[in-house]
């Protein structure tokens, strides 16, 4: 009787918070509400330091803090979240290390399409950018797995950057674009064996800037409103630099795991400050170009 | 600046202005002897609109080679700095151009100067990519090549020099402007800059600038025995 009762209580507590930031959300959106912010979640190894616990424990924190931070997110109005959750470089560290996360994003995965998970509340689409061919098969089928499940979902957008760099990224998009200019040149051709000067001719300065983002991992997502790093480092640590022209880049002090309802609040309140900036050197491009 | 001066400024205005003043006036010892072996590039985004304040940008450069700093690149979306500073910088002493980079003298230091905008960002990995696929096809001999083409981030750099938009990764990034954003920064070379916002260009202070190259300093000494990837951490 008493469990139901307390159970009860912490429901009704939830409840009230949740009216609560409601209403704080519905202030807040008298100002722009930014369409997509992007994570860089650093600190959960230092948080598991300071609280001299695993290094696991600490990752775990830190996918609390952003099953949390989406929430928060989705209830606020933003459509697209992007985290950083696993670099290229990341590969590098310990075996053990790179081993035991690739472990817990399987089981994060896994978690998040079961049936009460915040995926099925708001029809989460999911991405997952980055080259997949370099995690480790469990992993990379769960990934696919919850990308062809979420697939036709109409909701916020939920982008996972794994085994992810920019440059790569980039290298990427330089190669599937001359595949298929490289086709398409190949039809007008009808398949004969033209020879190279043609080819040359046809190729020549042919690759742009529209060509490349058409073939980037976030060709469609707008590009991100807000870039946070946590912990306060500045790097953007080969992070979406393409796509960040105009991004407020924010480079907030708490470790991630410690990010939290308010932080959130006041980051979107710091890029309500630059928007009216942002958005004149915006159209002032466009006018350009 | 006298005490009084001092205690004032003290009292009211934030954190920074205060060590700023206190720069200044030489009360902070260990920003005299500053370390700069760390920081072999360092980069400047300048808002555009501010960027047409020639003379404060003079300043800052003159600052930058007081310090010590060796190399620095100047930014900015519209290229108003590639306008007003190269004629600038070539109808100074001992003018030298190379390669649409301006190598300046300024207060007897050799301090080289490069000057880049919007177009050497994306626009620059476009001719890139066509430079690379161009030189696979001819590298085909045998007539189309089925095989996908597999191109290495080297390949891209090397590519990006032989267009012409090859420039040292900077270590750290000052920006000047009313917010934090590196406003189409060439991507290619920015991947672990540090990126430190430095206010307005209209208010800029020496001390802030000694502060932020001191504080990368300091910040880089402690990763001196550590490989990049252990600190790239998460």
């Amino acid at each position: 009787m008493k469990k139901h009762h307390e159970s009860s209580a912490s429901n009704f507590l939830e409840g009230v918070w949740c009216f609560l930031r409601k209403c704080l959300f519905s202030v807040l959106s008298f100002g722009p509400i930014p369409k997509h912010i992007a994570f860089i979640m650093d600190g959960n190894r230092r948080y598991a330091k300071s609280r001299n616990v695993k290094q696991g424990t600490g990752h775990r924190a830190g996918f609390t803090a952003l099953t949390s931070v989406l929430q928060y997110c989705y209830e606020m109005g933003v459509k697209y979240v992007t985290v950083y959750a696993f670099s290229i470089d990341n590969f590098k560290r310990q075996p053990d290390e790179v081993h035991s996360l690739m472990d817990l994003m399987k089981e994060k995965i896994d978690e998040l399409l079961m049936k009460e998970s915040i995926v099925n509340k708001y029809g989460v689409k999911i991405n997952f950018w980055g080259n997949l061919s370099l995690l480790s098969e469990p992993v990379r089928l769960a990934a696919e797995k919850a990308m062809a499940s979420t697939a036709r979902n109409t909701g916020p957008v939920f982008s996972v950057c794994v085994a992810y760099t920019s440059t790569n990224e980039i290298v990427h998009a330089i190669e599937e674009s001359f595949v298929e200019k490289r086709d398409r040149i190949q039809e007008r051709y009808c398949n004969s064996y033209a020879d190279e000067s043609i080819w040359a001719d046809s190729m020549d300065g042919a690759i742009s800037v529209t060509d490349l983002e058409q073939h980037f991992y976030t060709a469609d997502c707008p590009d991100p409103d807000i870039v946070m790093r946590t912990s306060g480092e500045t790097r953007l640590s080969n992070f979406l630099l393409w796509q960040t022209t105009y991004s407020h880049l924010q480079n907030p002090v708490p470790l991630w795991p410690e990010f939290s309802f308010r932080h959130l609040v006041w980051a979107v309140l710091e890029y309500q400050r630059v928007y009216p900036y942002l958005e004149h050197r915006r159209s002032l491009s466009k006018k350009k170009h | 600046m006298d005490l009084s001066d001092e205690i004032a400024r003290v009292l009211i205005p934030p954190l920074q202005r205060v060590q700023s003043s206190k720069i200044l006036s030489g009360l902070l010892q260990k920003y005299q002897n500053l370390q700069l072996d760390k920081l072999r590039y360092l980069a400047i985004v300048v808002e555009s609109e501010e960027a047409k304040n020639t003379t404060k940008i003079k300043q800052l450069l003159s600052w930058l080679s007081s310090i010590g700093v060796k190399y620095v690149t100047l930014y900015d979306m519209e290229g108003v700095l590639k306008k007003s500073v190269e004629t600038d910088l070539k109808s100074s002493e001992n003018p030298s151009v190379a390669d649409g980079n301006a190598v300046a003298s300024v207060h007897q230091e050799r301090m080289t100067v490069e000057l880049l905008s919007f177009s050497d960002g994306k626009g620059a990995v476009a001719k890139a990519a066509s430079f690379l696929c161009l030189q696979y096809l001819e590298g085909d001999s045998v007539g189309y090549n089925k095989m996908e083409p597999v191109f290495t981030e080297t390949d891209v750099t090397n590519a990006l020099k032989a267009v012409g938009h090859g420039g040292p990764d900077p270590d750290l990034l000052l920006v000047y402007g009313p917010a934090r954003c590196h406003l189409g920064f060439p991507a290619w070379r920015i991947r672990y800059t540090e990126i430190v916002h430095m206010g307005s260009l209209r208010s800029m202070k020496y001390g802030a600038v000694v502060k932020a190259i001191y504080d990368f300093s300091k910040k880089h000494q402690n990763y001196e025995n550590m490989p990049q990837f252990v600190y790239e951490h998460f």
